[in-house]
């Protein structure tokens, strides 16, 4: 079960939300848009602390009783968040990198159309078919 | 090499073309200066979204002027800014001593008050790179002597 949202700052609305299975698609809505107070928390924390780490990875935001958070910002400032089931141990942090790297490489070339204005809703059909099979990988 | 000369032309194109399709008087009160510094901002914001995809993430706005003036004016116009200023209240000044888009066109004082025209473009570049960075900002450029050129970076800090 996976579920990957992308926000924009810094209004924070989705441009993006896709989940598997689509039954109680509610709850995973919920769950990113709490979690992204938490990502916001890591980034000025960061900045504080002048922590080396200057990656765009932020690794496991919190993990809950059914299901871990990831979190991953660009320097454009746009959020990526993704849910996993908790149950889905065989997922390793590098997958969820390369998931991350993915996701932000499709989302490079988004930005790159000319046709797209930045801050409108994703409707790019390469875009679903990378976020598909992403999907279908780890299910 | 081709590729430099490929963007020159057609940058002059656009700027002769934008400026022959312009209405009535629309030359005169900046219209057309507003509709090359709008698609400048858009290139900017693609542009600076594929440059920064693997770097580190930049720790304040200075790191990101330099990025500026460093990596992205290097990719795009194949050298680096020559001088950065600054007076730490959030007015940048770049520098670029033999500008791309100008050093065909004359060296000194020829042709110096067509020269805004062909800078409108890459005021736009910046503004939108700097925009996608966080940083809204207002740019401005002014040319003394060809082909050097200065552009004003200002920015609020809230």
């Amino acid at each position: 079960v996976v579920v990957s949202i992308i926000c924009s700052p810094p209004q924070n609305y989705p441009l993006y939300i896709r989940s598997v299975p689509t039954e109680n698609e509610l709850k995973f809505h919920y769950t990113v848009h709490t979690s992204l107070d938490v990502v916001d928390e890591k980034i000025s924390a960061m900045g504080k602390a002048l922590v080396d780490q200057r990656e765009l990875y932020l690794g496991l935001l919190y993990p809950t009783e059914d299901y871990k958070v990831y979190g991953y910002v660009t320097n454009s400032k746009v959020k990526f968040v993704m849910v996993v089931d908790s149950s889905n141990t065989a997922l390793r942090d590098n997958e969820i990198r390369s998931m991350f790297r993915k996701l932000h490489n499709s989302y490079t070339d988004i930005m790159c159309n000319p046709f797209y204005n930045p801050g409108d809703r994703i409707q790019s059909r390469a875009f679903d078919t990378m976020v598909n099979s992403m999907m279908m990988q780890v299910c | 090499m081709a590729d430099e000369a490929l963007f020159l032309l057609l940058h002059n194109e656009m700027v002769a073309g934008l400026y022959r399709a312009a209405e009535q008087g629309e030359g005169e009160n900046g219209r057309c200066t507003t509709k090359l510094e709008s698609m400048g901002f858009r290139v900017g914001q693609g542009l600076i979204e594929r440059f920064t995809k693997d770097t580190a993430r930049f720790k304040d706005e200075l790191d990101i002027m330099k990025f500026i003036c460093k990596d992205f004016w290097t990719t795009v116009f194949k050298k680096q800014i020559d001088n950065l200023r600054t007076n730490h209240q959030g007015i940048y000044v770049l520098q670029d001593n033999k500008f791309r888009l100008l050093t065909q066109m004359s060296a000194g004082k020829q042709y110096l008050e067509h020269a805004p025209k062909y800078l409108a473009f890459t005021c736009g570049l910046i503004r939108g790179g700097l925009s996608n960075l966080g940083i809204k900002s207002i740019v401005t450029a002014e040319v003394s002597s060809m082909p050097a050129c200065k552009y004003f970076s200002m920015y609020s800090i809230t």
